[in-house]
Formats: structure tokens, sequence, C-alpha cells
């Protein structure tokens, strides 16, 4: 675990250096299925990716300080793995959203790496 | 008289001030800063039970970097900060009320009402509320504004509404844990829903709680609400989905705690002009579309607007000298530093 962590930020590291930004594709699929794929910088968040490409949905009334729950997302089956499992102080926010389900996120605490490239989300109908 | 005004409530009491500062966030605190050094006594009504406003109730505990000369600061010790800042001026806070209505009298002065039944008379107003008011967040169940008041209900002002009700409470904070613990002596039955076996609440509520079910006074489901069943009205049941799949709960009262979220509320309904859910204003005295009303912080909009701590500060300062103008008609407006004059020094305390 540790080592993909190190081995991540090392590659970070490398192409920042070298002058060129590390981007991961984000798909985002809504409810009637349309889908939309997003490029996003390394260290942004899911949700800030998601805010700047105007990604209907994704409310993060809060503005990413995990203290709503308006940014819910589910993640993809395959990428539930990669993307980890919330933290306490999420899962109590996960509290106030509607539908919570296994693969449930707020993704304005999931964090853009290599490691995600090809992430799939997918929005919730309602989002409150 | 409009059909509104006959159903305003009466007054339960009135308050004679200079100045109604709406909202108890940063900038409305600083304003009675900037107020305070003008001679302009602030009453602020707030509707949580606290200051701070979003610093308060959203992130308390994160870091703000973009406060002048403040290089890190949570949202708590700002507000904390700020409360000894105003102190000498002495405001005087109605946290818990909602300023529901607005409207001005023949003298030119303002009539401010409350949820609470506080009526202020006022000479000018400031709003400084953000986002708008913190309400309960309302599940997005189909119809269930129908039944919001009659079977619905958000929080218990009065317990013995109560008495007899097949009640369902669903969250996992303290307000769903402390209305299990009183309301299950007086409920017909009640049942408690939470999507997970965790609970925010204290520790000391949820033990109480389980014991309550262990005694099979309280029924405890994990799943989530999908569905409300009733005549339009009147609540007959809801549905419930756990693991074991789908299941039709009886229920005549059903309180829904999914905390707080904003919404603009009353202010939409004062007559002011609003530009897409905001207040505008000149940026020379930050007063709205009606003279005497003003609007700093958050809420406000102006070209280049930016919703930043350090604008509704600037913002709380150019307003405090147009409110005087007001108060004190006719008097002379002298500017003054705070490091220099005697006088400011008096009114802080310091000299």
């Amino acid at each position: 675990m540790d080592l993909g962590t190190g081995a991540c930020l090392v590659l970070t590291e490398l192409k920042l250096r070298s002058g060129e930004r590390l981007m991961a594709k984000i798909t985002f699929i809504q409810p009637d299925g349309q889908a939309q794929t997003v490029e996003a910088e390394a260290g942004l968040t899911v949700m800030e990716a998601a805010k700047l490409n105007n990604v209907p949905g994704i409310e993060a009334e809060c503005g990413g300080a995990c203290a709503c729950a308006t940014c819910h997302v589910y993640v993809d089956e395959l990428w539930r793995e990669q993307t980890g499992k919330p933290s306490e102080m999420e899962e109590d926010m996960l509290d106030f959203a509607f539908d919570v389900r296994d693969e449930s996120r707020l993704s304005c605490q999931i964090r853009v790496t290599a490691d995600i490239d090809g992430l799939v989300v997918r929005v919730p109908a309602k989002q409150f | 008289m409009s059909p509104q005004d006959q159903a305003a409530p009466a007054a339960l009491e009135t308050i004679e001030t200079d100045c109604v500062v709406i909202g108890a966030g940063p900038c409305g605190l600083f304003a009675v800063f900037e107020l305070g050094l003008l001679d302009i006594k602030a009453h602020v009504v707030d509707i949580l039970d606290r200051p701070g406003g979003q610093c308060a109730e959203l992130y308390p505990e994160k870091p703000i970097y973009d406060v002048p000369a403040l290089p890190i600061v949570t949202g708590q010790e700002l507000t904390d900060r700020l409360m000894e800042q105003i102190k000498p001026f002495g405001p005087q806070f109605h946290y818990s009320e909602r300023v529901d209505g607005l409207s001005r009298l023949e003298d030119g002065r303002f009539r401010l009402l409350t949820d609470a039944g506080t009526e202020f008379i006022t000479k000018v107003v400031v709003i400084a509320a953000g986002g708008g008011s913190f309400m309960p967040k309302r599940p997005p169940l189909d119809g269930i504004e129908n039944y919001e008041g009659t079977s619905v209900f958000y929080a218990v002002r009065k317990m013995e509404v109560m008495r007899g009700h097949d009640v369902v409470i669903v969250g996992g904070g303290d307000s769903a844990l402390d209305w299990t613990l009183n309301l299950q002596p007086i409920a017909n039955s009640l049942t408690l829903i939470h999507r997970r076996d965790d609970f925010r609440a204290a520790p000391h509520s949820v033990e109480k709680m389980r014991a309550l079910v262990a005694e099979g006074k309280v029924r405890l489901m994990i799943g989530q609400v999908t569905k409300i069943n009733g005549d339009g009205a009147n609540l007959q049941s809801i549905a419930v989905k756990t693991a074991a799949g789908e299941e039709t709960v009886p229920c005549t009262a059903m309180l829904p705690f999914f905390g707080l979220t904003m919404k603009l509320g009353p202010v939409a309904e004062w007559g002011l002009n609003l530009h897409e859910n905001l207040i505008p204003v000149d940026t020379e005295k930050f007063e709205t579309s009606a003279p005497g009303i003003f609007a700093i912080g958050d809420i406000n909009w102006y070209p280049g607007k930016l919703k930043l701590i350090l604008s509704g500060f600037h913002e709380a300062a150019l307003m405090a000298q147009a409110a005087q103008r007001i108060v004190y008609p006719g008097k002379k407006v002298l500017f003054q530093y705070t490091t220099s004059s005697s006088s400011l020094q008096k009114k802080l305390g310091v000299k």
C-alpha cells in the first residue's frame, strides 16, 4: 500500500518537474446514462474536477469542507479499491445524503492521482 | 391589509433600536464593530444558536488562510476573536430566531418580526445573512411537503403534539437520538431509522437508546426511507429499504433529521431587488434598492463581487459610514483611526 502511494508521489513529482502536469481522466455518468469525461489535474479533488467542468448534479454546497453531502457519488465497482474507503468524518456526512450505498463517496474527499486515471463515478438521481 | 399581514403573529416583545444586523457570521459580527465605533448600537439576530454562521456551522475546525494578518485561523477561532473584538460595544444577540417579516413604517423606520415573536423597530437594517438561513434539510421523498406541519416535523416545539402517535425518527445524530429518548414515553410507538448501525450522537444517548431497544420500547431499523404514503396530509406509512429488502412501516408522524442547508428564505419576500438569489448593492454604501437597508458579505452582489470574508469586512466599514448618516442625521462625519483617536479608544475601553 505504502509503496503504491510513494511511487505515485514520485511520479507526480517527476511529471511536475518536467513541466508537464499530471492529468487523470474521470468519467461522470448521469442518472439518465449520459457520460461526460473530464481531464483533472493531480492534486485536485474529484468534486473540484466536476465543478471546473460544470458536471451537473455535483452541488458541493459547502465548497469542499466535508460539511454537507451534496457532492455524493457512486464509485464504479472497478474503482472502489483505488479510491479507498470513506474516513469516519466522511461516513458521518454520508448520513446526510440520500440513497446511500456501499459504493457511496463524497467526491470532495477523493483526491485525483495517477492511480485513478480512468475513474468512473455515477451521479445520484437526487442530491440533497 | 394583505392576507399575509393578517396572518402575521403578534409581537411578544418590542425592541426599539438604531440598527438590527441579520446574521451573526463574521461579516455581521464585524459590522457590530464598525457601527460601534460610530456610536450605533446593534441587535444581532441569527437562526443558529451561537455566533459564527457558516464558520461555526460548516467548518469550525477547518483552517482559513486568507484573512489578512492571520496566516492560519479556524472558523471557530475567527468567530471567537471577533466576539472578543466587539465586546466593548455590548451587542445584544438573539439566537435561534429567524427574521420573517420586514416592512417600512410611516416614520421611515423599519419593523422586523422574528419567528419567536420579537419585534424590532429600527432606523437601519444590515442584512449579513451569508447564504441565507440555515434550515433543516428536506429529504427528497415525493410529496413530503404536503405532510410538513401535519405529519412531518423538522423540529418539535411542543412535545404534547406527539402524544399517542406512531412516531418514526430518521437520523443518527444528537437531534435524532435526543428526540427518540424524549418522545418514547409519550408516543404510542417509536421507530428509529438510520442508514448504519453507527451513531454520531453522544455515546450516553446511544447507550440509552440501545437499552430501550433491548426492552422492546423502541424499534431500531437499519435502512433508508424510500417512500411516504398517506392521504396527502396525514401520514399512514413509510417504505423502508433494509438489507433484508423493503418493509412498510405504519406511522402517523415522522421526524427526519438530515442536518441543515442554506436557503435564502424570507429575505426573498421583503420586496428587495434580487439578482440570482443575491441582493444587489452599490459599492459606495452597500445599500440595497431600499434606502436604509444594507447588505454585506456573501449575500450581496455587485460587479466584481468576491465572496471572501475580507471583502465583507470592507463592506461593513463603508456601510457603517452610510448608516451613521441615517442614525445621526446632520452629525458631522469625522473619520478617525483607532490607533490615534482618543474618542475611539475610549469607546473600545482601552483608554
